[in-house]
């Protein structure tokens, strides 16, 4: 079976421009989400208490509500979680109750209200913790780029490594973009999702930039955007079904992951098929703008054998 | 070619091995126990105590699952866990204080696996359920109590010494000791100094007024942190003890944090009452005016307490306290000159001097030494004041072991907390909710993996199946490492785990493609298989670093959930390139290797495109336009990509052919395709093709 059957390259460069319209366009929408809404930072991050509950049968939001106002706690969100039976309540940060204090006041409070509640998870997180993890976030986020630049600069040139790069925090900023224009919670396990979007799409960047070292290797004398479509082109079906590979894996968490690792999964989702994008028609184009030529990668490897001959 | 040297397969045999090995005992899962082990060093876990034990559950007419003793603790097992609670209370009343009686969990796997030290995956909280703390210790807390503690030392100092000073104060993290002329300040520094070598002093003048300011040097600070999170550590395991945790644990985490986890915890309330619980150390004098027999009858008299003391009878103690555990400095346990085991105790300055003044007047009385946990009070010893004692170092011996010795110093040493605490991160999971986790996560991997074995297996045929047997055992080794590592599994752990499935199939989808790329061509099968195995690694090794490089981040600058994830996407990587590429590598070499002549590989139906062999539409000039650079360069494009420049020739020979071949076989669409493990009238044609190209490709790839 094989499902790619191309017959002659795609000209991928040719449609370059529109690309970087559609790629800035969808940058700046990214971060203008970004600016103006701004990520829904969970719990681990901004700190703050959540609380999991399980009813016996279909939970009284409002009433859960009405137990919270009576412990004179405001500015708590209250909601459905994975199934009407289960509430998640968010508490902020009460500088009046300690962090056992408040769970255990909560926990009483509904059980009194309804006996049937169990506590499924208790997460409290103190303020300046949140904050470091954010810190040790942006530190990770920041270690990643530095090490794909320097790795694809060793292993490459230095053009590839910014092209890789660049493609990635594209796709970085994407899914930034998607969990801030719906809201969706950015938890700690999100941010490894993203973290991990960023190890796995460089792939596929590094895959292609393989594919143009050998072309650059091969076909002397070719056109640099022809050397890039080849490669692009001939990768296509690896590109597919790799990803595709991937994606029923995260489909499957999508299904039967549970309420943590979804948020997980559809990051993940987004950073797939946004890297497939982005390494065609972002670390491509770039890496042409930025003069990529043959020299770059093969001069070195046939100098070597020059002056071997001249010893000899 | 394409074959294996015997130490190849047998490292794969061995690592196979290995890895069922360690994977197995996660396929025998757990059963609920119950876990004895003495609280206290005196007590024993013997067979005495395993009888006692096993009696008390036969009276209650418990069944269990075996019971045996392990490593200084009596393990029992039983069928689920209401038995299992059922019996813990049981033990718990017949037993006493003396032991720890805890839920735990223990493999069902076979006692000779057990000592391979194989283990199944060491469960994270969010998989096993419990309670997570982080606490962090209050520094500034425990500065303003030393120094407060300091001024009221230096305080009496000086008025010992017999110098004038106008006041001493507190103000922040420092100490200002105000006089009214430059002598006497002059005459307290030099005595200040040598008593006092963890504080610095720097002297200043306010107006008329002759200020010290006194303030914890660096170093004194840094040991002073190191020490109270390390007493606080010691407090903590203490009293996570009493709560009956199998397997807790509590470790430093950076300057002043320690965390605690608890598995399996259920009670979290009371789990977290008791660590934010402030023990205290009284020293109060024992009231042996009184009748005791009244007492005991009821009577207690006003102004004195009855309490028990350890490992003896009741006593009846004064209300009055004299000295708090505070003024404790050190507790060690060691032995009085004609060797009866002791614990000596240092107190400091203030607290020496209290002491000294209560053992002059009360020679000859006993004194009682009380630690006050929650509202029980228990009496730790009561001795007999035999002279004055002076100089802050105290001795007490009496009816008491070695071990005794070391439990009473350990408790007078880590009854309380050096410094407040505070939690200050919380991750409690229900065990309802990690049972669920547990199938969320296992789910996806197991669905996961079915979808992307079943779709490769369907395109890549054999060499699908091939595929997936890598990837099977690419699990089999990570589960087994993991097994081996004891690391710890959680829920992004479990979703890293099924990750890994969807990208460890990369690198096979890389070399698969790989080899019909180079078939495409026209190289023949061993060849093929070789070039595309040899051209891919390289590609796999690159991409594979790139996402190493993110799990090392993620591990270096992760915490909790985090570093689990980061944990198994690195060993995943790090197995999945052995499996892909040096397992896969060996099944096929030890299924085609040895086949001299291979005329198929079995990797799916390959679509040929009727350009590569025609050429016509493979013009690259068609895109550019035709100056003499392009049309030269595009021509010269076209000879590589079908295989080599020197093989124009050849190639348009091999053209003639398939294109005789497809004129006798006229059934064949424009694109035609060629079943490499088809029928026989395809194979014919596959073979006329391949005669041609396949010479080709080999005399390119000599060049």
């Amino acid at each position: 079976m094989e499902f790619f059957r191309f017959s002659r390259d795609i000209p991928f460069m040719s449609w370059r421009r529109s690309a970087a319209v559609i790629s800035i366009a969808t940058f700046i929408l990214s971060a203008f989400f970004l600016a103006t809404r701004g990520l829904n930072l969970g719990v681990d991050f901004t700190g703050g208490t959540v609380l999991e509950v399980s009813y016996g049968q279909a939970a009284d939001l409002s009433q859960i509500r009405g137990v919270l106002t009576g412990l004179n706690m405001s500015d708590v969100t209250v909601q459905n979680f994975g199934t009407s039976r289960d509430v998640m309540i968010r508490l902020p940060v009460m500088p009046e109750y300690s962090s056992a204090q408040l769970s255990e006041t909560v926990l009483e409070a509904l059980r009194q209200a309804d006996d049937t509640v169990e506590m499924r998870r208790v997460e409290f997180v103190g303020p300046q913790v949140g904050k470091e993890l954010l810190e040790n976030g942006a530190l990770a986020l920041l270690f990643v780029s530095i090490g794909i630049v320097a790795y694809l600069a060793v292993r490459f040139e230095w053009k590839f490594g910014i092209a890789g790069i660049i493609a990635n925090l594209h796709d970085v900023i994407i899914i930034l973009g998607f969990f801030a224009f719906f809201q969706w919670e950015f938890s700690l396990t999100v941010l490894a999702a993203v973290l991990a979007v960023l190890g796995y799409s460089v792939n596929e960047s590094v895959v292609i930039f393989d594919r143009i070292r050998e072309n650059f290797r091969k076909l002397r004398k070719v056109e640099v955007t022809t050397v890039i479509d080849n490669a692009i082109t001939r990768t296509m079906a690896r590109t597919i079904i790799t990803h595709g590979s991937t994606q029923m894996v995260v489909i499957a968490m999508l299904l039967f992951g549970g309420e943590v690792l979804y948020y997980f999964a559809l990051a993940l989702t987004i950073g797939i098929l946004f890297g497939i994008y982005s390494s065609i028609m972002v670390a491509s184009p770039i890496l042409l703008w930025l003069g990529v030529k043959r020299e770059d990668l093969v001069r070195l490897e046939e100098k070597k054998p020059e002056n071997d001959g001249a010893v000899v | 070619m394409n074959r294996y040297a015997l130490w190849k397969y047998l490292i794969i045999a061995v690592s196979l091995l290995l890895g069922l090995l360690y994977t197995l005992p996660n396929f025998f899962g757990e059963s609920p126990a119950v876990q004895i082990s003495p609280l206290r060093a005196s007590s024993q876990a013997d067979t005495v105590l395993l009888q006692q034990v096993e009696d008390s559950l036969k009276r209650a007419n418990i069944q269990n699952d075996g019971l045996f003793l392990e490593e200084g603790s009596i393990k029992v097992r039983f069928v689920d866990t209401d038995t299992q609670i059922k019996a813990k209370d049981i033990l718990q009343s017949s037993l006493g204080d003396d032991y720890m009686i805890a839920l735990n969990l223990l493999p069902n796997s076979p006692q000779w696996l057990a000592n391979l030290g194989a283990l199944p995956m060491y469960l994270g909280l969010d998989l096993r359920g419990g309670v997570h703390f982080m606490l962090e210790v209050d520094m500034e807390g425990a500065i303003s109590t030393a120094l407060d503690r300091h001024s009221a030392d230096i305080r009496a100092a000086l008025r010992e010494k017999r110098i004038p000073y106008a006041g001493v104060e507190r103000l922040g993290e420092t100490l200002t000791i105000k006089f009214r002329d430059a002598e006497s300040r002059e005459q307290a520094l030099s005595m200040l100094k040598s008593d006092y070598d963890d504080l610095q002093f720097r002297e200043e003048r306010v107006d008329n007024r002759f200020h010290l300011v006194a303030s914890i040097k660096q170093e004194a600070l840094v040991q002073m942190q190191d020490s109270t999170v390390q007493q606080n550590i010691t407090t903590l395991r203490n009293r996570v003890n009493e709560l009956g945790v199998a397997e807790p644990i509590i470790q430093k985490a950076g300057a002043d944090r320690v965390i605690v986890q608890l598995p399996g915890v259920q009670d979290t309330a009371k789990a977290k009452e008791i660590l934010g619980r402030t023990a205290t150390l009284e020293i109060r004098m024992v009231d042996e005016e009184r009748d005791l027999d009244a007492a005991l009858r009821g009577q207690i008299p006003f102004g004195s307490d009855l309490y028990e003391e350890r490992g003896g009878g009741p006593v009846l103690v004064k209300k009055q306290v004299l000295l708090t555990g505070d003024r404790i400095t050190d507790a060690q346990a060691g032995f009085t000159e004609d060797n009866q085991p002791a614990v000596h105790i240092r107190l400091d300055n203030n607290g020496a001097q209290i002491f000294k003044k209560l053992t002059r007047e009360n020679v000859g009385r006993r004194m009682a030494i009380l630690l006050i946990e929650r509202n029980r009070t228990e009496v730790v010893t009561a001795p007999v004041i035999r002279e004055e004692i002076g100089g802050g170092r105290v001795q007490i011996s009496g009816s008491m072991t070695t071990l005794e010795a070391r439990d009473v110093a350990l408790l007078l040493r880590a009854g309380a907390l050096a410094a407040p605490m505070d939690i200050i991160e919380e991750r409690t999971v229900g065990p309802s909710l990690g049972a669920d986790n547990i199938e969320r996560g296992f789910n996806s991997t197991l669905y996961g993996f079915l979808a992307v074995a079943i779709f490769i297996i369907i395109y890549y045929m054999s060499f699908g199946m091939i595929s997936v047997l890598a990837l099977s055992m690419n699990l089999l080794l990570l589960v087994g490492l993991l097994s081996i590592l004891q690391a710890t599994l959680t829920l992004p752990g479990m979703a890293a785990l099924a990750l890994t499935v969807g990208m460890a199939i990369d690198a096979n989808v890389l070399i698969n493609e790989r080899i019909r790329d180079e078939l495409r061509e026209g190289v023949s099968p061993q060849m093929a298989i070789n070039a595309g195995y040899e051209r891919a690694t390289g590609t796999i090794l690159d991409s594979n670093i790139t996402t190493l490089i993110a799990g090392i981040a993620l591990f270096a600058f992760g915490s909790g959930p985090v570093k689990g994830f980061a944990v198994v996407l690195c060993l995943g990587i790090l197995t999945s390139v052995f499996t892909a590429v040096f397992v896969s590598r060996g099944m096929v070499n030890f299924m085609y290797g040895n086949r001299r002549k291979l005329e198929t590989v079995p990797i799916g139906k390959i679509w040929i495109p009727e350009d590569s062999r025609t050429k016509k539409k493979f013009n690259y000039a068609a895109l550019a336009k035709p100056t003499d650079k392009t049309v030269a360069a595009a021509q010269s494009a076209v000879e590589e990509i079908s295989g080599g420049a020197e093989m124009h020739d050849e190639i348009g020979q091999s053209d003639v052919e398939s294109a005789a071949t497809r004129t006798a076989a006229p059934d064949s669409a424009q694109s035609s395709e060629i079943l490499l493990s088809g029928s026989d009238s395809s194979r014919a044609k596959t073979q006329a093709g391949k005669k041609a190209t396949g010479s080709g490709g080999r005399k390119s790839r000599k060049k």
